[in-house]
């Protein structure tokens, strides 16, 4: 896959607009995801990671082809969702919680009618706290914990794409960690 | 308890997968004796599970498709742009010529005036310079905006620049005559004199 990419962002290079789409394809999951997780709603993820895929393509020169694509695509969204986050009034978490009953979108994911089985409703209510907590964790814990946990990045990424000593990564893991414990011990 | 902080940072080198062996020895032998921390341990296994386990969300099936659609679009200008960045040279040739086309046209434009080259035995009635008979004029002769009538005789070029020359049967010109009247004359003719000048130069260092 990588080959695949390496050559699509020089077609990009060259002007062949179309060859983008296959990049995006590619990695539209989990740009989306990472919005989401950062951000808690359906529509802001979808605004930032339209935004990325943007910028990706408008600062295609100045990516290092011999460096990870994936890596500077996430460094690009990451920065995007911490500055959204950053711009957010203090009361956004009150939002938050309001959004986070976006669970709604949850819902809408299983097929409409069918009625929906105990254990699947007790994993979305699982899922929304999960999301909650998430979203209640400041933005330097949150940012670590989406790229380890939900994208399953390594550490030596994390720390690239935040542009963090490895060290620095590893504390706010540890700590992000610990606060997501408290809160979801008894769940 | 004095276990905890060391042991804590034992179970998070563990979830981090870089502790080593040694040290995962010393991790599994402290929770078999200490309940506290197998607690502890388990609910960050717990925790870590959760949050794994949230579902995968999707983009729009769309998302692609107005990622594509709102990308901007290449415009002339940065087409232009990109070109000259590409090729240097003939944009710094291009300039070159339209400066040069310039400046030549705008000689050619102010030197409307009448003008003779300097020597002593020649006679300039109104805009007409005659070479009087009998007379020899050392050296080129140069008119512009003007006539020439030769009756005497020009050891030297003559040129005539916007003007006309007439060699009476008696006139004589050691050198070449030169016409010079439209436009394009007068640029091969500056070229000429360039060209003439630059070897001069090399000449003249020779000596």
């Amino acid at each position: 896959m990588d080959a695949l990419i390496k050559k699509r962002i020089k077609q990009v290079i060259k002007g062949d607009q179309d060859a983008f789409a296959d990049i995006v394809e590619i990695y539209s999951n989990s740009i989306y995801q990472l919005g989401y997780r950062m951000l808690g709603n359906r529509h802001e993820a979808e605004d930032i990671a339209q935004e990325a895929f943007i910028r990706a393509y408008v600062n295609i020169k100045s990516f290092n082809q011999d460096l990870k694509f994936s890596t500077w695509l996430f460094r690009i969204a990451t920065n995007l969702c911490i500055d959204r986050i950053r711009k957010k009034k203090p009361d956004y978490y009150l939002d938050a919680e309001v959004s986070g009953t976006d669970g709604l979108t949850m819902y809408s994911q299983l097929s409409s009618n069918a009625p929906l089985p105990e254990t699947e409703l007790e994993s979305l209510e699982l899922q929304e706290s999960v999301q909650k907590e998430i979203l209640k964790l400041p933005e330097k814990y949150r940012s670590v914990i989406v790229l380890k946990y939900i994208e399953e990045l390594s550490l030596n990424e994390i720390s690239e794409i935040l542009d963090l000593p490895l060290g620095t990564v590893k504390t706010r893991i540890h700590r992000g960690r610990e606060a997501l414990r408290q809160q979801l011990r008894y769940v | 308890m004095k276990c905890n902080d060391e042991i804590v940072d034992l179970m998070h080198e563990y979830l981090d997968e870089e502790i080593d062996p040694k040290n995962e020895m010393i991790l599994r032998e402290h929770l078999k004796g200490c309940k506290e921390c197998e607690t502890l341990f388990n609910e960050y296994k717990k925790t870590i599970a959760v949050v794994k386990g949230t579902s995968r969300m999707q983009a729009p099936p769309d998302f692609t498709a107005k990622v594509m659609a709102s990308l901007p679009k290449e415009k002339k200008k940065v087409g232009m742009q990109r070109w000259l960045r590409n090729h240097p040279l003939i944009a710094a040739a291009s300039l070159f010529l339209v400066l040069m086309t310039g400046s030549v046209f705008s000689t050619w434009n102010q030197e409307r005036e009448f003008s003779v080259s300097k020597q002593d035995n020649l006679v300039v009635q109104n805009d007409t310079v005659i070479v009087p008979e009998g007379e020899v004029v050392k050296g080129d002769v140069i008119v512009r905006n003007g006539k020439l009538k030769i009756e005497g005789e020009v050891q030297g070029n003559v040129t005539v620049i916007n003007g006309e020359q007439y060699l009476a049967s008696a006139g004589h010109v050691t050198g070449q005559i030169e016409e010079v009247n439209a436009v394009f004359d007068w640029i091969w003719y500056h070229m000429k004199k360039t060209a003439f000048d630059v070897i001069d130069i090399f000449n003249e260092s020779e000596k």
